[in-house]
């Protein structure tokens, strides 16, 4: 789409490039206004009394001296140990993108190449599961785990996030390897091929733009889960955003709400890396068709 | 207070390199305490953990989920920990399901520091050492109360007519603040306000419930009166929120949580002007003497499912955990229920409340499913567009339907 | 593929999710037929600091003794499912023969718990889907403009909204249109009232929840479009700017043919999660106004007593829902399914 169907009239570049301006702003805006929050106090992050003490750090000014202050990444990642819960979400979300991407590709490619109806049906079942809301089924998984002591160990929850990923991740890859096609692995298989070693040494090459992004899905799941990780870890093994609504808290206590902001753009900076380095596969295992539908 | 915590966690180092015996003298016992996360809790258990050492482990779960992971964890044989941190809403669920030993042959052997009044006993057996009190009562500021020419407020109406006053002299448009967040925390506010009628909640010996009557309406019609002069988000408040608005110094009366004291008194996150004039007392009464509150717990239980020895260390611990060190060193961080707590401005409200005559939270099986069923109900009577009967009807149709679902009525 | 390959390969995955889901499906199913034990109560005499009182309290040996017996509790048939905290059918049948009006009717519903929850639900998900595809779409036409050298960032600013926690997400954006804060202020400002709060009256909570439902799944639209737009043909377009077409006749005649695909695969995750809203309601505070579906669950779950057999019924009523939401687009991949398969 370049060249010159691409080339568009003068007033519909101005309107087209105002849009982004003000789609960028409005998704940026809250981002760094945390950011620059996070280096305040709490009187001036909330700015209860004068929302311009926000812009002006006047309780920072009073209560540190300085117009900045890194008290809370001090106390979240010092005092409050958070680089525990970064460790364990660094565990937690690389074991889940690799078992739900290797669990994925063979369950996606079997249904892609299968045309009896029963693949048909499984998807759709897998459709049905996604429908499940997670709360029920962690509450459910409780007592069985207390009692078959698999509770709050890394593992578990692992397995969990995998399950739960599980009908997200045959979808995206199913599609993907319908857009793959079937000739390939058809005559590898003529070759004298088992299914198998067609699809290790015909597909595997060719798969990768499709995984990326149904990786990234993946890991945007696992790094973002409350519902899951809230309950079934135990506080040594807490990830990082149920750390974070742990210093928010029931009754949370001066200081540890900055603690929170602080974490939460902690927290953020690792997705930008990710997201920077990765948006052209994202964006390329899009395009090779993984989510035709 | 950041560096007064750190200076804290300090003392509680040094305390323990020097009087503690490592493992209390115990020889083995596996300690796993599950709790909420706040500073009393905190310093409780870090006076456990000095037990730690010669065979006794000392580990702790604080958490914010606690409550959902109580019965549950409890339930395993052996249980996941051998201690629960419960209140009196909380120990309700696992007095229901027998998860919880009695603890009369440990206070015999061990509870000779303990005071009688610790001890919670459910038909003769204790089942729970209560350490730290809590209730909701009022806080105003003496020096708008004066700007208004009115004298501190002793009963709800008095709380109306200062409101009043404040509003007509321009000092505040929204002085009174509550903790009215939909849900648990509006649900305890219709709790506390219906104690103030001296009316029970259920019909006697049944789990029937009985608000559906003049006390109910009165009760609501109250909590609808204050919420008139209460910031328009009200519904949105939770006991985080209030305080912060306290801070900022946006209200004059506040119907907030006791333990909420010792932070909003402390010279961080406020001016000078706001807790110099905060004074902390006894809850208001609504029909006649009936305090409009109730009063709270919080204390340690020993898990059923664990061994007697796990028991034994466990309750040894969490004893060391409320001892008189911990107590002395942590004296603001909560109302202790221990002789060597000295009490101060920030617990004034608690102790006046219990004084004058308020009533502890009820811990009746069923308590739990009437607080749910309110909490959801009445707001739509506070925004106006339903009756107060409408609402309590409602309440009494959602809690007959729990109670149902959950075997205490047929 | 033969069967036994097929199942193979499958295996591992479907293990993972009979385990993890299916299992849990029946035993949720299962338990949302019953109903607790009738309880055993005793009056004990139970003392505290604050006094000694006479207590009902559970005889939990007896309880236990009924649990033993029975551990699934008492068999209810479908009568939770049509209790007042769930389908509410005697209410409903009571407020259609006292209605007044149609209007007196729906407002007697919306007092139930679960058709209040329904009806935001609903709202919800037919409002904030359509929106987050067309705004997906002008986005992703919008980046597609933009010079070489800036897209990158361009693109990583815009997924932003997607990649936070959405708990997190709604709580930062709830501090700040508090009215004290910088967005509550501005509209304030903005609008010449100084009373006014988005908290404070449901319209406008509504309105705060499906802007900000509208806001975090956006980018997952603009990212599926704008790879869809790299793979439009550009020898049609050309042909249909030859042909005399407009821009917007590309775009409604070319384009969007193209992207079709696409936005039944959106409409599908969007439907089934916004039909799940659940976040945004914890972190805006929004439940005295808003309710959904997987509220009310997590609201059976939470708290002091957890009323399972009441949540599995609700969950089974949101699968249940779910799965009628999804037929149309359910239909139409068995269709192009039967039109692939050999």
């Amino acid at each position: 789409m370049t060249s010159r169907a691409n080339r568009a009239s003068k007033p519909l570049m101005i309107a087209s490039t105002g849009f982004v301006l003000i789609w960028v702003f409005i998704a940026a805006f809250p981002f760094v206004w945390t950011l620059w929050g996070s280096f305040k106090v709490q009187g001036d992050f909330f700015s209860k009394a004068d929302w311009r003490y926000a812009l002006n750090g006047t309780r920072t000014a009073i209560e540190t001296g300085g117009l900045f202050t890194g008290a809370g990444y001090e106390g979240a990642w010092v005092q409050q140990e958070f680089w525990r819960a970064a460790l364990n979400t660094a565990i937690v979300v690389l074991f889940t993108v690799l078992i739900s991407l290797t669990l994925g590709t063979l369950g996606g490619y079997a249904l892609a190449r299968s045309g009896h109806n029963y693949a048909f049906w499984l998807l759709m079942i897998a459709l049905v599961f996604r429908a499940m809301p997670h709360i029920t089924l962690v509450s459910g998984y409780l007592l069985p785990f207390f009692e078959w002591n698999l509770w709050g160990h890394l593992p578990t929850t692992i397995i969990v996030l995998v399950a739960i990923n599980q009908p997200f991740t045959l979808w995206m890859l199913h599609s993907f390897f319908l857009n793959i096609p079937k000739d390939l692995d058809e005559s590898a298989k003529v070759d004298g091929c088992t299914q198998f070693q067609a699809f290790r040494h015909v597909i595997i090459p060719v798969m990768w733009p499709g995984v990326i992004t149904t990786g990234l899905f993946s890991f945007l799941l696992a790094y973002n889960d409350f519902a899951v990780t809230s309950m079934l870890l135990s506080k040594d093994n807490q990830t990082m955003v149920p750390a974070i609504a742990g210093f928010l808290g029931s009754t949370f206590e001066e200081g540890n709400v900055m603690f929170a902001v602080a974490a939460v753009v902690s927290a953020t900076a690792p997705l930008f890396v990710l997201v920077m380095f990765f948006q052209r596969q994202i964006v390329s295992g899009l395009t090779a068709g993984a989510v035709k539908g | 207070m950041f560096l007064k915590k750190l200076a804290l966690a300090g003392a509680v180092t040094v305390l323990s390199g020097t009087t503690a015996l490592a493992g209390c003298g115990l020889s083995a016992g596996n300690v796993n305490i599950l709790g909420n996360d706040f500073a009393a809790i905190q310093a409780v258990v870090a006076g456990a953990g000095e037990c730690a050492g010669d065979g006794v482990t000392v580990s702790a779960n604080l958490t914010t989920e606690h409550r959902d992971l109580q019965v549950a964890a409890l339930t395993a044989n052996p249980a996941q920990y051998s201690a629960a941190i419960v209140a009196n809403s909380s120990i309700v669920p696992l007095l229901n399901d027998g998860l919880i030993r009695s603890l009369d042959d440990l206070v015999a052997k061990h509870g000779q520091g303990l005071q009688p009044s610790q001890l919670i006993t459910i038909d003769g057996k204790v089942m729970a050492v209560a350490f730290m009190a809590n209730a909701q009562h009022l806080f105003y500021r003496s020096d708008v109360l004066a700007a208004a020419g009115v004298q501190p407020p002793k009963s709800y109406e008095e709380v109306l007519a200062a409101a009043a006053k404040i509003k007509s002299a321009g000092l505040m448009d929204h002085p009174v603040i509550m903790n009215t967040k939909t849900g648990w925390n509006l649900g305890e506010e219709f709790v506390n306000m219906y104690m103030g009628t001296g009316a029970p909640f259920f019909k006697a010996g049944s789990a029937e419930v009985a608000i559906n009557n003049d006390h109910g309406v009165a009760a609501l019609n109250m909590l609808k009166s204050l919420t008139e002069y209460s910031n328009p988000d009200y519904l949105t408040y939770d006991s985080n929120a209030t305080a912060a608005v306290w801070e900022a110094g946006q209200a004059a009366l506040g119907i907030m949580w006791g333990s909420r004291g010792g932070p909003i008194l402390d010279d961080e996150g406020s001016t000078e002007e706001v807790t110099g004039s905060t004074v902390l007392t006894s809850a208001p009464t609504l029909m006649g003497d009936n305090v409009a509150s109730t009063l709270w717990w919080d204390g340690f239980t020993i898990s059923a499912n664990v061994s007697d020895a796990d028991a034994e260390a466990t309750f040894v611990a969490l004893v060391n955990g409320i001892s008189d060190d911990v107590v002395r060193t942590n004296n603001d961080a909560a109302v202790w229920l221990s002789a060597v707590y000295e009490p101060s401005a920030a617990s004034a409200g608690v102790s006046a409340t219990a004084m004058s005559g308020a009533n502890p939270y009820p811990m009746l099986p069923y308590m739990g499913l009437l607080h749910g069923a309110l909490g959801a109900e009445i707001t739509e009577f506070l925004q106006g567009s339903e009756t107060a009967e409408q609402a309590l009807a409602d309440v009494e149709a959602a809690y007959t339907a729990a109670a149902k679902e959950k075997g205490f009525l047929q | 593929m033969a069967h036994r390959t097929f199942f193979w390969f499958i295996l591992p995955s479907l293990a993972a999710m009979l385990l993890f889901i299916a299992l849990p499906l029946v035993s949720v199913a299962v338990q949302s037929l019953h109903i607790e034990h009738e309880q055993v109560l005793k009056v004990t005499k139970n003392c505290g600091p604050f006094g000694c009182k006479e207590e009902t309290t559970v005889n939990a040996e007896a309880t236990q003794m009924l649990r033993d017996q029975k551990p699934l509790g008492r068999f209810n048939g479908l009568n939770t499912y049509f209790d007042r905290g769930h389908l509410a059918t005697a209410e409903v049948a009571q407020a259609w023969q006292e209605r007044s009006s149609l209007g007196g009717f729906l407002a007697d519903l919306y007092n139930l718990p679960l058709y209040k929850a329904i009806g935001f639900t609903l709202v919800y998900t037919f409002v904030v889907t359509p929106l987050v595809i067309l705004l997906g779409l002008v986005i992703a036409l919008g980046v597609n403009r933009v010079t070489p050298i800036l897209k990158g960032p361009t693109i990583f600013v815009s997924l932003l909204p997607m990649i936070v926690t959405p708990l997190i997400g709604s709580l930062i954006l709830f501090w700040m249109i508090d009215a004290q804060g910088i967005i509550g202020k501005s509209l304030q400002y903005l609008f010449d009232d100084p009373e006014l709060s988005l908290k404070a009256s449901p319209a406008l909570t509504w309105m705060t929840l499906i802007v900000y439902g509208i806001w975090h799944s956006a980018p997952f639209a603009f990212v599926v479009f704008y790879a869809g737009l790299q793979t439009v043909n550009s020898d049609s377009l050309e042909a249909a700017q030859i042909d005399g077409a407009n821009r917007w006749q590309q775009l409604r005649y070319v384009v969007i043919p193209h992207l079709m695909p696409l936005v039944i695969f959106i409409s599908l995750i969007q439907l089934m999660d916004n039909f799940r809203v659940f976040e945004p309601i914890v972190g805006f505070s929004a439940q005295a106004n808003a309710t959904s579906l997987s509220f009310i669950i997590f609201n059976d779950l939470r708290g002091d007593v957890m009323r399972f057999n009441s949540a599995a019924a609700t969950s089974v009523l949101t699968i249940l829902g779910v799965t009628i939401l999804l037929l149309p687009v359910l239909i139409r991949t068995w269709r192009d399914f039967k039109g692939k398969a050999i």
